[in-house]
Parts: C-alpha cells; sequence; structure tokens
C-alpha cells in the first residue's frame, strides 16, 4: 500500500532483523542437520559392523558380536519386533477405538471430559514405570490366561504354554498394548470430535440409532485419523525398550509359541547387551539401531503423510 | 398416508435457558405451513422439537405436547428413532454423506430399515431422485460422490435422502438459505410437488418464500434478545400476509422490523 | 435400471417398511439390572463348578454372559437393530472398563509398594557403600543426575527449538519450512534408544568423550526439540496477526515485535509445551543407559564421569532382582511418577492461568 516515496528507509535492512531471522533459520537448518547426522553416524557405525561379520546380518539366529570374528544377524530381532508390535496393535486399536467413542458418543460431559484429561496424563507415565510394572505385576497374572489359552488353543503350536514364568512375546505384547492406548486414543478421540454435526444430525433425522450414527458418519470421517494414530502407536511399540527389557526373557531362538519365553526385539537387545558388548559389539548394536531407526521412520513418515492428506481432504470441504 | 401435527403447550428449554414458551398449534396434513419471525425467535428450535431433533442437542429438554394424529411424540415408550424415521427433516445447509455415493445416500435411509433387493433399491432411488427433480442430472453418475454436486443438486439429493424412507411428515429448516436464486426456485418447485405426499413444515427468513409456497403461516417473535420466542399468530398465508391481527406480524411483514 | 414408466406416479405403499405405531416394545428397566445379577450368579456357579482359580475368569465369563444375553434378550423383544446399537454400547462401555483396569492397577501397585520406601532418608541419601541385598540406600545422587541432564537437555533444546517454531510461523516458506516441518514431525518419532546410539556413536565413540550427564542430556535434547517445536508452533499460530501488523504498522521491526509482542502473547501456550517435555525427558531411560551410564556415588559434574538418573535407577534396582532392590525400584517409581504428573498438572495449570484471553 506505501508508495515509494514514504519508504525511505526501504534499502536499510536492519541489522537487529537480519541477525534473528538468520538465527532461527539457522536454528530450522540445524534440526534438519541433526536428522541427518543421525543417519549419517549409524550408517558409518553400522557399515563397520557389517563389513566384519561373519554371519548373515539378515538370516543369523545369533548374536557374538564381541567374539573374534564376531557373527551377528538381526533374524530373531525383526521377527520379536514386529510380532510384539503387531500383537500390540490388535489390541491396542480396537480398544482404544472404543473409548475414544466413549469419550465423545457415549458417556456424560463432564465425565468425558475428567477422562479425557486422565488419559493425557497416563500418555505421561514413564515406560520403566510400566517396565517394573509389567515385570512385578503383570508377569505373575499372566499364567492364568496363558493356561487358559494352552488348553483350548495349544493345539496351534502358537499358544502352546509349559508353565514357566511368561516372561514371552505376549505378554511384552500386552504390556506394550497398554502403553500405545492413550496416545492412540487421544488422536482418535481429536478426530472423531470434529465430525460435522451436520453428518450426524442427518443420518439422526433419518431414523438412525446412535451406533448408525456412528457408522455411518463417525467411522467413515475418522478413518484416515485412526490409521494415522494406530501408525503413531506402531511407532511407539516398535521403539520401546524398557518395558520389553524387563518384561522380555530374551534368548537368540524363534520360539514357534508366542506365550513362552525367548525372542528380543531390537531396542531391547540394544539395551541389555549394551554393558558387556566391546567396540565391535557396540557397532553391532548400532547396526540394529539403524534398522530400528529406517523402521520407524517409515512408520511415522506415512503416519503423517496420511494425516496431512486428510488436511487437504478437510480443507477443501 | 400424510398426517396432521397438533402441538399442545410445548415449552424447549437449552439447559437453563428457556428457548420458546407454551406454543401451540396445529399442521394440516398435506399442506406447507411456513414459520416466520426475526432471528433468535425460536422457529428453528420449534421445528427441531417436531422430530425429537431438539433434545440431541446438549442441555435440550422439552415439555408438552406433540401429537402425531393421536399419538404423542414425547409420550412414555415412545422412542425417538421411530419418530425421527416417521418425521424426516432437511437441513439449512446440504449435508449429503461425503463418504457415500449419490446413490448411497439415496439409499442410505432404506437400508437401515430392512434388506432389499438390489432391483428394489434401484427403483426407489430412482423415483426418489426424479421426485426431487434431480434424476436427469445425476442419473450418469450415480456412483460418484455426493460432495461433488452443486449446492442446489446437493440440497435436491438430501430431499430425495429424506423422502426415500417414505416420511410422514418432512420438516424443512431454512433449505434455501445457503443457495443462489436459481435452485432456490428449484426447491420452491419442488415443495410444491412433494405437498401431494407429504405434510411439509418449513422454516424460512424470507418472506416472499412463504408467501409463495406455503398453504399456512405461523409468525414468531420474541420479546427481547434473551427472552423466549413465543408464537404470535398463525393463519391462511393470504390472510397473515394481507390481513394480519396483530400489530407485530404486520410490521414484521411489511419490513419494519426484523 | 430400466427407462420404465413413472413420472408423478404416487409412492407404491410399502406397509412392511412404515412403522405402525412410534411405540416399540421396550424391555423393562429392571431388566438390565436382573441380567446383571443373572449373569453374575452364572459367572460364579461355572467359576465353581469349574474349579477356576481366578476371579478374573469368573469376571469374564459373567460380562460375557451378560453381553451375549442382552443381545439376545434385546434382540427378542425389541428388534436387531435396538439390539446392535445396544451391544454396541456394551462394547464401548466394556472397552473403557478393560483400558481402566490395567491402567488402574499400575497406579495403585506404585503408589501401595511405593510408599513404605520414600522417607527424607531416602530422598537425601545415594546408594554409596549399599549392597543390593541390603535394606537402605537411596536416591540423592539420581534425583541430582536427572535435575541435572534435563536442565541441560532444556538449555540446548529450548533455544534451538523456539527459534524454530520462530522460523516456521514469521518467516518461513517454501521448501525449507516444508522440510523441517516434516521432519519435526518425524523427529517425534525417533525412539529414544536411537538417539541414545547417535550420540554414543558421535560424542563417545568418534569424538572420544566419557559417559558423562552431558552425553545423556544430548541425547534428550533430540527428544525434547521436536516437542518444543510443535507446540510453540501451535501457540504461535493463535496469536492474532492483527498484533504483528499493530506493531508492524508503528514502525517496529520485525524481531522486536516477534521478541516484544507475539512471543508474550503466546508465553502461557510456549511455557505448558515446554514442561511437558520436560515431563517426557525426565522419564526416558534408554538413552542413559547407554550415556550416562550408572553410578551409586554423587556425582555432581554432569561434565565428567558417569552420574545415575531416576528412571535409570528403578531399571538397576529392579535389575538387582532382590526384595530390598525391589522396594527401593517401587520407591523410587513412585517419585518419578509424583515428579512427571506434578510437571504435568503443572504445565495444565499454566496453560489454563495465562491462556490468552481472547476477545470477541
Amino acid at each position: 500500500m506505501g508508495t515509494p516515496a514514504t519508504a525511505p528507509r526501504k534499502n536499510t535492512v536492519r541489522l537487529g532483523d537480519r541477525v534473528f531471522s538468520g538465527l532461527s533459520k539457522g536454528s530450522g537448518i540445524a534440526l534438519l542437520v541433526i536428522m541427518a547426522a543421525i543417519a549419517v553416524f549409524l550408517t558409518i557405525r553400522a557399515a563397520i559392523a557389517i563389513a566384519h561379520n561373519e554371519g548373515n546380518f539378515l538370516t543369523t539366529f545369533q548374536w557374538d558380536a564381541n567374539a573374534s570374528p564376531p557373527v551377528f544377524g538381526i533374524a530373531v530381532l525383526l521377527f520379536g519386533t514386529v510380532v510384539s508390535s503387531v500383537i500390540a496393535m490388535t489390541l491396542a486399536v480396537p480398544v482404544a477405538i472404543g473409548i475414544a467413542l466413549f469419550i465423545s458418543h457415549y458417556a456424560p460431559r463432564r465425565l468425558a471430559g475428567i477422562i479425557g484429561y486422565v488419559v493425557d496424563l497416563l500418555a505421561a507415565v514413564p515406560s520403566i514405570i510400566y517396565g517394573l510394572w509389567g515385570a512385578l505385576f503383570l508377569v505373575p497374572h499372566m499364567t492364568g490366561l496363558f493356561d487358559w489359552l494352552d488348553r483350548f488353543f495349544g493345539w496351534t503350536g502358537i499358544f502352546a504354554y509349559d508353565g514357566t514364568p511368561a516372561r514371552s512375546l505376549m505378554t511384552v505384547g500386552i504390556l506394550l498394548a497398554i502403553m500405545i492406548l492413550p496416545i492412540i486414543t487421544s488422536v482418535t478421540r481429536e478426530v472423531f470430535k470434529q465430525t460435522p454435526k451436520a453428518h450426524e444430525e442427518a443420518a439422526l433425522a433419518l431414523g438412525a440409532t446412535r451406533w448408525e450414527v456412528i457408522r455411518m458418519t463417525v467411522l467413515p470421517f475418522g478413518r484416515s485419523g485412526i490409521i494415522s494414530a494406530s501408525m503413531l502407536g506402531l511407532g511407539r511399540a516398535l521403539g520401546e525398550t524398557m518395558a520389553v527389557a524387563t518384561v522380555l526373557s530374551p534368548s537368540f531362538l524363534i520360539n514357534a509359541s508366542l506365550l513362552e519365553s525367548g525372542g528380543g526385539t531390537f531396542a531391547q537387545n540394544i539395551a541389555s547387551q549394551f554393558k558387556e558388548a566391546g567396540s565391535m559389539g557396540r557397532d553391532a548394536l548400532i547396526a540394529s539401531g539403524l534398522v530400528l531407526f529406517v523402521l520407524t521412520l517409515l512408520v511415522n513418515g506415512a503416519a503423517r503423510l496420511i494425516i496431512a492428506r486428510r488436511k487437504e481432504y478437510s480443507g477443501s470441504l | 398416508m400424510a398426517k396432521r401435527i397438533d402441538v399442545t403447550g410445548l415449552t424447549a428449554y437449552y439447559g437453563t435457558h428457556k428457548a420458546i414458551d407454551d406454543i401451540s398449534m396445529h399442521v394440516e396434513p398435506m399442506s406447507v405451513t411456513a414459520f416466520i419471525g426475526p432471528s433468535g425467535c425460536g422457529k428453528s428450535t420449534f421445528l427441531r422439537t417436531l422430530n425429537r431433533m431438539h433434545e440431541v442437542t446438549p442441555g435440550g429438554r422439552v415439555e408438552g405436547k406433540v401429537l402425531l394424529d393421536d399419538e404423542d411424540l414425547y409420550g412414555p415408550g415412545v422412542d425417538p428413532v421411530s419418530v425421527r424415521r416417521t418425521v424426516g427433516m432437511v437441513f439449512q445447509r446440504p449435508n449429503p454423506f461425503p463418504t457415500m455415493s449419490i446413490y448411497d445416500n439415496v439409499a442410505a435411509g432404506l437400508r437401515l430399515n430392512g434388506s432389499y433387493r438390489k432391483s428394489e433399491l434401484d427403483d426407489i432411488v430412482e423415483k426418489n431422485l426424479r421426485g426431487a427433480n434431480l434424476w436427469n442430472e445425476v442419473k450418469d453418475r450415480l456412483n460418484k460422490p455426493g460432495s461433488g454436486l452443486s449446492g442446489g443438486q446437493q440440497q435436491r439429493l438430501c430431499i430425495a435422502r429424506a423422502t426415500a424412507v417414505e416420511p410422514e411428515v418432512l420438516l424443512m429448516d431454512e433449505p434455501c438459505s445457503a443457495l443462489d436464486p436459481i435452485s432456490t426456485l428449484a426447491i420452491e418447485d419442488l415443495i410444491g410437488q412433494l405437498k401431494s405426499t407429504f405434510t411439509i413444515v418449513i422454516v424460512t427468513h424470507n418472506m416472499q418464500q412463504a408467501a409463495r409456497v406455503s398453504d399456512r403461516t405461523a409468525f414468531f417473535n420474541l420479546a427481547a434478545v434473551g427472552q423466549p420466542g413465543k408464537l404470535i399468530e398463525i393463519g391462511d398465508t393470504d390472510r397473515i400476509f394481507s390481513n394480519p391481527t396483530v400489530r407485530a406480524t404486520e410490521d414484521y411483514i411489511s419490513g419494519r422490523f426484523g | 435400471m430400466s427407462q420404465t414408466t413413472v413420472t408423478e406416479e404416487p409412492p407404491r405403499p410399502r406397509p412392511s417398511v412404515r412403522p405402525t405405531t412410534l411405540r416399540r416394545p421396550r424391555l423393562p428397566g429392571w431388566s438390565r439390572g436382573a441380567l446383571l445379577l443373572g449373569s453374575a450368579a452364572i459367572g460364579t456357579a461355572t467359576g465353581l463348578v469349574a474349579g477356576l482359580e481366578s476371579r478374573v475368569q469368573w469376571g469374564l465369563i459373567a460380562a460375557l454372559v451378560f453381553v451375549v444375553g442382552g443381545f439376545a434378550l434385546t434382540s427378542a423383544v425389541e428388534g436387531r437393530r435396538q439390539a446392535v446399537d445396544r451391544l454396541a454400547a456394551s462394547l464401548v462401555w466394556t472397552s473403557f472398563l478393560v483400558a481402566v483396569l490395567p491402567l488402574a492397577s499400575l497406579l495403585w501397585e506404585t503408589i501401595a509398594r511405593g510408599i513404605p520406601g520414600v522417607s527424607w532418608y531416602f530422598l537425601t541419601h545415594s546408594m554409596n557403600g549399599v549392597l543390593s541385598w541390603q535394606d537402605g540406600g537411596g536416591i540423592y545422587h539420581a534425583l541430582l543426575g536427572t535435575v541435572q541432564q534435563v536442565l541441560l537437555a532444556s538449555v540446548i533444546a529450548i533455544p534451538l527449538g523456539l527459534l524454530t517454531a520462530v522460523y516456521l510461523v514469521e518467516y518461513g516458506s517454501g521448501r525449507l519450512a516444508r522440510a523441517i516441518t516434516f521432519f519435526v514431525d518425524v523427529m517425534t518419532g525417533i525412539p529414544s534408544i536411537v538417539a541414545g546410539l547417535f550420540i554414543l556413536s558421535m560424542w563417545i565413540m568418534m569424538m572420544g568423550f566419557g559417559y558423562s550427564g552431558f552425553a545423556g542430556a544430548l541425547a534428550l535434547s533430540i527428544l525434547m526439540m521436536p516437542i518444543v517445536v510443535r507446540s510453540t508452533e501451535e501457540m504461535l499460530k493463535l496469536v492474532p496477526n492483527e498484533l504483528r501488523e499493530a506493531s508492524l504498522a508503528l514502525g517496529v521491526p520485525k524481531w522486536r515485535t516477534i521478541l516484544k509482542v507475539v512471543l508474550p502473547t503466546a508465553i502461557g501456550g510456549i511455557t505448558t509445551g515446554i514442561m511437558l517435555a520436560l515431563a517426557r525427558i525426565a522419564g526416558e531411560t534408554a538413552p542413559i543407559i547407554l550415556l550416562v551410564f550408572g553410578n551409586n556415588m554423587i556425582n555432581g559434574n554432569p561434565f565428567e564421569g558417569a552420574q545415575s538418573s531416576l528412571p535409570l535407577f528403578v531399571y538397576e534396582q529392579w535389575a538387582f532382582g532382590t526384595e530390598s532392590a525391589y522396594d527401593r525400584a517401587w520407591a523410587a517409581a513412585l517419585v518419578l511418577i509424583a515428579f512427571v504428573m506434578i510437571l504435568n498438572l503443572a504445565a495444565r495449570a499454566v496453560a489454563r492461568w495465562k491462556a490468552p484471553k481472547s476477545g470477541r
């Protein structure tokens, strides 16, 4: 709006502005540099480890990284990480959707507010405390359930149980499910709350029951939100360290039964082996950490892309 | 099939706030009744009490009787879901389900109420889209999402969706206020046709529209902001517009306030 | 769809779909209570007859009978749609209860098992000279470590995070800003152990520094940064543009506008975000294991030598596996959970207290 005549100082770029904008831009770039540095440093150390590895990094069922020559492979870790996270997702997602619906559509308004608040607080409980509780409370209380599963589904092999302490991938999966419940719930709840009232009223006016309203409007509207919330939860489950390290009784074998101890996850293996690891051992652990990093990067990136796409879509409405 | 509505002593609240106070009137079957009045006078609230949509709003509460023929909507044991199934509604802003196709939007209400053969459903969808004067415009893209239509087309789609479940009464809450004049005309024509089948109640801000489409007109007003809305008078549209008995009605109609 | 006849044909009567009355048969109000009692009885009876040990199993049987019985009963009396509606409501309620049970148990166990161990002595003494099977000892060294590490991490992460957020909201546009936004989101999802491995490989293995509280703080700052950026960004976006324009129109340079007008307006929300981030990193264990290593003695210098931290202390005591150590683990867990919860509640109080009073 200003004509050139009224802006005599236009050309004098203020020093303060230049410094401040430079600083803030610099911080942003620093963040990108850190991300890049994480990838680079992990890759360098991983490359050293893999170059010396006498086993096959992907298929070896063994972790003797301190031996000479070192022999190690991530097969067991990959299996354990994926299986425990899949168990966690299978259990947590339906329950989280249920709680989110409870808060957004079923609970009385005051109660809903309180529960929403509590869910947010629970998301802040440190994972080591889940781990302590898991190891000292959950594990002894799982044997009843495992006996029952063994009695009726033991013939499948997956649910065979030998009565030893329940420090298995299944217990880990259940604990992870409890841990990721709050985050999935709070994201889905936000999405459900954004369902346009107009659509819910349209369904009501057609003579839909409460559940039919949810099925016709809330769930389709929130679908991409549910997917991305689940993937955020999955990202957490994949990288969780302490809860797995305390509960699981690890071994470098893949046990056909999910209820019997054994197996391992990337994060748990790093935490458990670190203190005994020599120089090569550490590089090997870093190599496995790199795989975990890429895995979570893919899952989180996908979740973010889904959210971004959804924003565009609802923005155009 | 269309039914008569008798309202006696109806009062509606939002929490502790009284929105409308002690309204009694009747609505003739197979006719169009228009509700007019200034903003905030409670005409939309009143409309929403006629199919128990008012109680969906948090804190919404109703006292009084609404008889549909001889049955009280607020009587004991009455299921709000059956009420809304019997008294359909079209909203101010077109609200087709965005995740459903045009076809599925029209079929949505039917699918709730039972299972239909594909051919049966095809027939009903076609009949109602024709009834909403929309068939020729959409017959080649029935499987496209309803949100791709223009505003006026979307509103006619919503009317088709509401008529497909064959309600007795059709409530319309300012159905043209979000539309351009040509689409408005199309909807007004449609209302004229629909009254041969349904009892229609329409809320409108536009007095010409009330004069054009309705057989009877009810005028609502409120004493002051924050006061509950009241029914001032109701009568044949011709009489209300030519010879209102209450001063406030005349003032409103002649544009002196509101 | 055949182009048959129909233009103004009156709708075919379909008596089958139209309800003849608005009333529908309803289960009486007492039926739910009766069903609840009945299912509880069946659950108990089955449990007794089959000799099931666990009360949880009795409860599960009762719940199953309640849900299935309710569905069948509603279905028979009120119709299928109502039954499905009821079933959905039961499932939603069940999922809520299912989630509450473990979380309540977690809090209960921590409090009940933790309280006996917490004392002034526990808070003010280290583990120096205390063997794992002995009673006594305390968490002073761990508390000190946690506080120092968290503060150091904040000193690094808060300025970087704030400035990045300022860049994204006030200056940034185009590909750089989009890239930063995306990677901040991705960074939120980095597992803490990976952040630990990164600092391990760079700081300790390549640069040759030793274990220290500072190394841990570096990893914590990586975890903290994206949270600070995200929450600050959200808050800055809430500052109305008119405020900025009013200040700029007075001839105040942009950087002073940001420092004197924009940031102070959003300070409440920013503080909340920072405190939530502090609460999150205070509970991190994995990077501490890799970088701070653990120490039973008090080490007041975070730049030199191994330290401890609260979460690490919990982990170590758990790993000892003796009763005395378990007691210490629970007590320390209680202190940690209280620390985190107080930070959280304080953060929310600040948010409420300093909420921008938006006039309309």
